[in-house]
């Protein structure tokens, strides 16, 4: 048993007042979760304390919150690993998570903290485990947010069912065994939100289909069985909000309590959209290639090359350029030049084509050399297959040359 | 009055398989859940589910067994039509889209389970049960113009009206608060069973017999609620699920002298011995001394391939290393049996049919019963979907051939009466409702759990009466409209006394062990006296019992062993 303070941002939309922290302190064995935490605050303190609940095993995907910034569900984390983590943040940043999260929470904290409940006999100094409904959310009533707006509507977005060849067959379809696998692992979503309160393109472009839809546009793109794969891939790769609004930033892989990792399904969906030759608007395609080309060329990115090689790629897209290459390449101009002014391009030099420097010694060999690997090693990075991500790294690390690993390190540094 | 020609409560597997099945039928469909439904507990079903599909089994085998399976209680005409039709039903969540593991041929493969003469069982990793969920919804989303979503709709009562016939339910929408009577010509309980009551358990914190206990106060009889089924295998303390696929998958049960207890007990299945029998010797030798301080045995996985653990006990891989801090694929886990399943529920015929015309029962609520003393492991999903449908089309038929007829406003009246007592009670008027269901449940997994007496049983009892009498003036602090779980919570801690009251009533009658119910004052199984099934009906003093017979159709009892 240990104890410890769980701040809460709260919200009661019959009080008419706007969300506030509150404090409860709990008693529980480190190895139980934040949930208990927040149930033995609720049962013990505060009824009216709301937060969506049931299976208490990560299988429900109900009880979706923000526990020290991070989202994730609060019965798949550990009381006791919160409180490190708070602990952590705190001596790093010197402020609570709280503080650093969340602006509303520190007006509250100057005005008016409501203390009434945490028992102030234990006077640990102990850092608040900080807990915060969804992002990307409307707020309903405390912890519990409006997913039917925002969650639900973009899975109905994607026709989240299956469409069948036809008739049914008179036993069950034959596919390959290693098909149901891989979309099993987007299967494995529970629909718990983590992925789109963490997402952040969302925050900028709240059209986004997001995370999770798209993990789930997967399981039906990667099915045999569905008849419309090209159909639903050109959708997704023309919808200005669609898999090309994801940026890459891992957020949705950190947040995903399953292991769905939907951005490597939304990558797969990119994958399979550029393999069926699905023209996009957003030039999402070649835009990818383009970075592939690049680095694999010159080890580090070439600003200079990048619009042009992904909006005409080539020699032949230079010399000869369509019409609409050239009305990309004159509308994405502006960003350049706040990415210049914002000092994002430490050297004008940078911008004249050619003049960006190729890794020195043998290091754009390294580069290369991993592209071989990676292309010979062509697998899915996914849970049902591999295993832990633990035992994944053990085992590219046992198949790594121990001699390229520095090389490596280098060229990502370069 | 929003009204339905069916209306289902409950969006587990029994529900929306009753919903698909009934808008087949033309008809409209309501479907009510308290939450979002693919948040309810069929999610938690982690093996797989039973089928005779392969050319080599027959439906017969996968009948016997699950006779054998419930300790000879189980109806066999309900089992027989589970087990006849049970091939197709799979083929239909196939093509549906339900990710069933192949085989290297790429049809659907099996894996072995617990108390099955051949390996039947149909599985996607170990979720299925999630995965079978999640693909009925795609259907619920896809058929929205048939089907009228109620997602976080909270039922609580049923309207009767002066033929005696059910005619709709009042209803409270979680989001505002706001009540209603929703009007139907048939209305389906899915609401799944009542392991709240029990602490800890492998149930979600929803299960709390909402249906069962619906049904019972509006004078439909329950039957054989004393059989509630401990899993052999969950976390000490936490009560979460490790599923018998592992065992399945060829895991081992150790004592902590690290002997394969089973040997003794079953000595052909071993491990994959029914559930009663595997939770009874496991707590034989943590009772005698032969388990580990904390009160367990253990379960070694690591007997398993790694690579095959990774495909297909993923699910608790994670409750391992999340759960219990335990890499499952290098060391054994701790495990006790822990209360899992009721077997027991609203008495149904075969269609679903309950003793109040106009209502019906499917999936855990009911008691159909295939289950009988001891439910097999992956025929809960099997029983879901087969009634469900059973049950659905059936609705639908009554409905097609009923005039609507109008509830009476004053069972709104009534529950809002009921909400308002609530809600009047004053903080310090009586204990928290929280109290009474810790109280509850520590009674329940004490006294009415692997091994039961009459002494134990009769102190449970007491327990629950006075309990009942304290939730009267039980207070909350939530008085507000929006998300009131407080109050909700209230209401269920009726559900789960109502429930509980009836557990305890049917253990202390049947004066005999069979299934999960194991009587060490009557240690032994009596045919003469005992095949036969207990039901409860409700009346002012409380349950009065009756007996109905046992169908049985081509499987006399015989001595059961493993």
């Amino acid at each position: 048993m240990a104890d410890y303070t769980i701040k809460v941002r709260r919200y009661q939309p019959e009080s008419g007042e706007a969300a506030y922290w509150e404090e409860f302190n709990v008693e529980l064995d480190p190895s139980l979760s934040v949930l208990d935490g927040l149930l033995q605050a609720k049962d013990r303190d505060d009824g009216s304390l709301a937060v969506r609940c049931s299976c208490r095993a990560a299988i429900c995907g109900s009880c979706g919150m923000k526990i020290n910034g991070q989202s994730g569900l609060g019965c798949q984390t550990q009381i006791g690993e919160a409180q490190e983590q708070a602990n952590k943040m705190a001596a790093a940043t010197g402020k609570s998570a709280a503080e650093a999260s969340s602006p509303v929470g520190v007006e509250a904290d100057h005005s008016g903290l409501h203390t009434g409940h945490a028992h102030t006999a234990t006077t640990t100094a102990a850092v608040p485990i900080v807990i915060e409904p969804m992002g990307n959310m409307p707020v309903i009533k405390d912890l519990v947010t409006d997913m039917e707006s925002t969650h639900w509507t973009k899975i109905r977005r994607v026709t989240p069912w299956l469409l069948p060849f036809g008739e049914p067959p008179e036993r069950e379809y034959i596919v390959e065994p290693e098909s149901m696998v891989d979309i099993t692992q987007s299967m494995a979503c529970i629909q718990c939100g983590a992925c789109v309160s963490s997402c952040l393109s969302m925050e900028v472009d709240p059209l986004f289909i997001g995370p999770a839809a798209l993990a789930k546009a997967y399981r039906f793109v990667g099915d045999p069985r569905d008849a419309e794969t090209s159909e639903r891939l050109a959708d997704l790769a023309q919808d200005p909000h669609g898999i090309y609004d994801c940026t890459h930033c891992f957020s949705c892989v950190d947040a995903c309590p399953k292991g769905v990792a939907p951005m490597d399904q939304i990558m797969r969906l990119r994958r399979k959209a550029g393999e069926n030759g699905i023209d996009d608007p957003n030039s999402g395609h070649s835009h990818e290639m383009a970075f592939v080309k690049i680095i694999e060329k010159k080890g580090t990115l070439d600003e200079s090359m990048l619009l042009q090689e992904s909006f005409a790629p080539g020699v032949l897209g230079k010399l000869m350029p369509t019409k609409r290459a050239i009305k990309e390449m004159i509308g994405s101009l502006p960003t350049a030049v706040r990415g210049v002014k914002a000092g994002k391009m430490r050297s004008l030099r940078k911008l004249i084509p050619g003049a960006h420097h190729k890794l020195p010694d043998g290091a754009q060999d390294e580069v290369k050399a991993i592209y071989k690997h990676a292309e010979e090693h062509n697998e899915e990075f996914n849970l049902y297959i591999k295993g832990e991500e633990g035992d994944e790294e053990a085992a590219v690390e046992e198949r790594l040359e121990p001699a390229s690993a520095p090389g490596a390190e280098e060229a990502s540094n370069g | 009055m929003p009204s339905h020609d069916v209306l289902v409560i409950g969006a587990g597997l029994a529900g929306q398989r009753a919903a698909l099945a009934a808008a087949e039928q033309g008809v409209s469909v309501g479907i009510v859940s308290k939450v979002h439904p693919v948040r309810s507990h069929s999610n938690a079903a982690q093996g797989g589910i039973n089928a005779a599909l392969n050319p080599d089994d027959t439906w017969e085998s996968h009948a016997f067994d699950t006779v054998k399976g419930s300790d000879y209680l189980g109806d066999q005409d309900a089992i027989e039509i589970m087990a006849r039709e049970a091939p197709e039903e799979i083929l239909h969540m196939e093509h549906l889209g339900v990710t069933f593991h192949r085989n290297a041929e790429g049809k659907l493969g099996t894996r072995a389970f617990g108390g099955a003469s051949a390996a039947r069982t149909y599985y996607v990793a170990d979720i299925t049960g999630q995965a079978i969920m999640h693909v009925l919804y795609e259907q619920l989303m896809k058929y929205s113009e048939q089907i009228t979503r109620y997602e976080e709709w909270f039922s609580s009562s049923l309207a009767i009206d002066e033929n005696g016939e059910c005619c709709g339910v009042v209803t409270r929408n979680v989001a505002d608060g706001s009540m209603e009577l929703f009007g139907a010509k048939s209305v389906i309980l899915a609401t799944g069973g009542s392991g709240q009551i029990w602490k800890p358990t492998t149930n979600a914190l929803i299960c709390t017999g909402d249906g069962i206990a619906m049904a019972y106060r509006v004078g439909a009889k329950l039957m054989d609620m004393e059989m509630i089924q401990y899993h052999p295998t969950t976390l000490a303390g936490k009560g979460f699920l490790i599923t018998e696929g592992a065992r399945g998958e060829g895991a081992l049960l150790l004592n902590k002298n690290g002997e394969r207890f089973m040997e003794k007990y079953a000595p052909n299945k071993m491990e994959l011995a029914s559930r009663d029998v595997v939770s009874r010797a496991e707590q034989t030798e943590i009772n005698e001394g032969r388990g580990f301080p904390d009160g367990t045995v253990a379960l070694d996985i690591t007997v398993v391939p790694k690579k095959r653990i990774h495909e297909a006990l993923r699910e608790i891989v994670l409750v391992g290393r999340d759960f219990a801090g335990v890499d499952i694929t290098r060391e054994p886990i701790h495990i006790k049996p822990g209360n899992h399943y009721t077997m027991g529920g609203v008495k149904t015929d075969v269609e679903g049919r309950t003793d109040i015309p106009g209502l019906y029962a499917a999936g855990e609520a009911a008691c159909v019963s295939v289950h009988g003393g001891n439910r097999l492991g992956a025929n809960s999903l099997l029983d879901t979907l087969i009634f469900g449908k059973h049950s659905g089309r059936d609705a639908a038929a009554r409905a097609l051939r009923t005039d609507w007829s109008k509830p009476s406003g004053k069972v709104l009246e009534d529950e809002q009466a009921m909400v308002d007592d609530i809600n009047g009670r004053e903080k310090g008027s009586g204990r928290r409702v929280s109290e009474i269901k810790l109280e509850l449940g520590q009674t329940m997994d004490s006294k009415v759990a692997v091994f039961r007496d009459e002494a134990g049983i009769t102190e449970a009892l007491e327990t629950v009466r006075r309990l009942k009498e304290e939730a009267k003036t039980a207070y909350i602090d939530d008085h507000g409209s929006v998300f009131n779980q407080d109050l909700m919570g209230a209401i269920e801690l009726g559900y789960m006394l109502d429930c509980a009251e009836c557990s305890c009533i049917g253990a202390l009658e049947r004066k005999e062990s069979r299934g999960a119910q194991y009587r060490t004052d009557y240690p032994e199984r009596n045919d003469e006296e005992w095949l036969k099934h207990i039901n409860l009906e409700k009346t002012e003093d409380g349950p009065e019992i009756s007996y109905s017979e046992v169908t049985i159709t081509q499987w006399q009892p015989e001595a059961r062993t493993y």
